[in-house]
């Protein structure tokens, strides 16, 4: 037997390099860097938030109402209650994040299963999944979301399992569409040659490989998730008053916007650069992990 | 098993695909049988069967809209068409395996080479990782391939197309299957590299007295590794011989017209190559008479009209054809001395 010695590459040269294609790819997109900054400062705020705020978010104090930002050593002023809007902002992210990754997890592991199980029977099972899913589309979103936010009663975890819910069909779909294309290749049938069940096909083999789609779809999903979890706020049926989440501030300044604009100016400004963040952090992943879109 | 029952016992084998307007039967009445230790080959052109055949014996027929819809598969003897898909699973593998077409897709990208022998192995052997891991580095260098340990961490792409064609072999053998089914295993590859993947299976053959399907159009590679040989046309069986009966006396107009189309040594450069004109019938349609009359330069009205009986003409030589006369077989061998 002849020794086929022309590959004798090292496999830390080689793995290197294959890692590296991606992450270059990803940082030579500006955007993406820049989304992944907002990202990961978002992050950091939300986890050491009580090292980040000087004042207790709950704590009112009505002499100190309504303050403009930078007095009394308020950064961002207060509200109506006398809390401090900075540290509300803080404590927030933290809500915010939380309900972004926890719907996207909650949706994400009922839309994966469900698309897996859709696209790779087919038939039958397809057709009655994929027309629930249809259905669910049928419903605006808020709808949705509100109609379970009333059955479900108000709470953070009602909030992560109503837009978890709302989120489902799409993750069905995307990752659907991705079976139907993955199962098509030529390994699927080896692996099952070799007397591999479908559960292992479907969750060693299949699965995988859909991850690209699934990561994209998963991070742009916590922008969505993070402004749904705002307009459920928004309506008071999400996080309750007097804990804090980016909704319900911009919702209790809502009435103050004249004579304190800065209330809602800067709750909405924390909604829209995280959202801006995550969106733009997707696009730069979709990109990089896109063969077809090579820059 | 006793000595005198065959390995693999295939019996008018029907596999049909079943679209929306029309059923396309794939295969139509296909018998063969296969000893242990013996290599058969299964030649034809596209579309006649051959592949369908090879994945019907692993019962990995996508139903629906495919079928097999009567005949009996015996592998020692028990009939696999009436395994259920549990009982396959263990089969699959483990008793038979199967070598695919197009090595480079035939590998999950997202795993190392190592993780899906050592899944291979461990599918049908009860053996700790460390243990799955010892047999991966042995068939990886039983397969040739060098610098075993490391190559197990390294990623298909990382390989060569006959690189991973050894990969696939040495998967297929994991588990040490009494039957190998490999289907057209060296096409996707360039001329060099499927000598040597040739003769890597035949060296593995030999060491394990491994029965092998092979399935091919490659004449070529029939003569070098088989020993008897299946001519397969509109998924019938044309004709079955010995290798060396069937080089020295072809009956069949088909295998005449394979022969032709062959390049070889003797091939003139300027002029056009053999070909067998028309194309194959359309197996959504019932056939009548033999399945290769409306291609047969020999066809006479019977050959419409009724469907020639699959007969034994010398010993372990059977063939479909009207007519089986000297006198045609004459005609090749003047061919071949005009050159």
């Amino acid at each position: 037997m002849v020794p086929p010695n022309a590959l004798s590459v090292t496999k830390g040269k080689r793995k290197k390099r294959r890692e590296n294609l991606f992450l270059r790819r990803l940082f030579t997109n500006k955007l993406a860097v820049v989304g992944l900054i907002i990202v990961v400062l978002f992050t950091l705020v939300a986890i050491f938030a009580p090292f980040i705020a000087h004042f207790d978010p709950t704590k009112m104090d009505v002499n100190d109402a309504l303050q403009s930002p930078g007095q009394d050593g308020h950064l961002l002023g207060t509200d109506s209650y006398g809390r401090d809007v900075f540290s509300r902002i803080v404590f927030g992210a933290r809500v915010s994040l939380f309900v972004g990754v926890g719907a996207v997890v909650v949706g994400g592991a009922i839309g994966i299963i469900l698309g897996l199980i859709s696209g790779f029977y087919g038939g039958w099972v397809d057709s009655v999944i994929m027309r629930i899913m249809d259905g669910m589309y049928a419903f605006p979103f808020i709808l949705l979301a509100i109609v379970l936010m009333t059955v479900l009663g108000s709470g953070l975890g009602n909030v992560i399992l109503a837009i978890g819910i709302a989120n489902v069909p799409t993750f069905s779909r995307i990752v659907r569409g991705q079976v139907l294309a993955v199962k098509q290749e030529e390994f699927i049938e080896v692996t099952r040659s070799l007397g591999a069940g479908d559960f292992n096909l479907l969750f060693k083999h299949i699965l995988p490989n859909c991850s690209g789609p699934i990561i994209v779809y998963g991070t742009m999903g916590i922008a969505g998730a993070i402004i749904s979890e705002a307009a459920l706020s928004f309506l008071g049926l999400g996080i309750q008053p007097p804990n804090p989440s980016w909704g319900n501030i911009l919702q209790e300044g809502r009435d103050y916007l004249q004579v304190s604009p800065h209330i809602c100016l800067f709750s909405g400004m924390a909604i829209f650069l995280s959202v801006l963040g995550f969106n733009l952090f997707g696009d730069g992943l979709r990109d990089a992990l896109d063969p077809k879109t090579r820059v | 098993m006793s000595e005198s029952q065959p390995l693999l016992k295939v019996m008018n084998l029907n596999v049909q695909f079943h679209t929306n307007k029309k059923t396309i039967r794939a295969v139509n009445g296909l018998s063969f049988q296969l000893n242990k230790g013996e290599v058969i080959g299964i030649v034809g052109e596209s579309g006649s069967g051959k592949s369908v055949t090879a994945a019907s014996i692993l019962k990995l027929i996508p139903t629906p809209p495919g079928e097999i819809a009567s005949g009996e598969i015996l592998y020692k003897g028990q009939d696999l068409v009436q395994y259920k898909e549990k009982d396959m699973r263990k089969i699959r593998g483990n008793e038979i395996s199967m070598i695919f077409q197009d090595p480079m897709t035939s590998l999950n990208p997202t795993y190392t080479i190592g993780n899906q022998l050592i899944e291979a192995i461990r599918l049908h052997k009860k053996v700790s990782k460390k243990e799955a891991i010892k047999q991966a580095i042995a068939l990886l260098e039983m397969v040739g391939i060098h610098e075993a340990e490391k190559r197990l961490k390294m990623y298909p792409h990382e390989f060569s197309g006959g690189m991973r064609q050894r990969v696939m072999i040495a998967i297929a053998l994991a588990c040490d299957p009494s039957l190998l089914i490999a289907d057209e295993p060296t096409t996707a590859l360039d001329v060099t590299v499927q000598s040597q993947i040739m003769k890597l299976m035949k060296q593995l053959q030999i060491k394990f007295n491994a029965s092998i399907i092979l399935i091919t159009h490659d004449l070529g590679v029939v003569w070098e590794m088989c020993d008897r040989v299946i001519v397969m046309y509109a998924g019938q069986a044309m004709e079955e011989a010995t290798v060396q009966e069937l080089y020295e006396n072809p009956y069949h107009p088909y295998t005449w017209g394979l022969y032709d189309s062959q390049i070889s040594k003797r091939t003139d450069p300027n002029e056009a190559l053999h070909v067998i004109p028309g194309s194959p019938p359309d197996l959504s349609q019932p056939l009548q008479g033999c399945p290769f009359a409306q291609r047969c330069p020999y066809a006479e009205e019977v050959c419409f009209k009724e469907k020639p009986a699959y007969v034994e003409k010398n010993k372990g030589h059977k063939v479909a054809c009207h007519f089986q006369t000297k006198t045609r077989n004459l005609s090749r061998k003047e061919r071949d001395q005009n050159g």
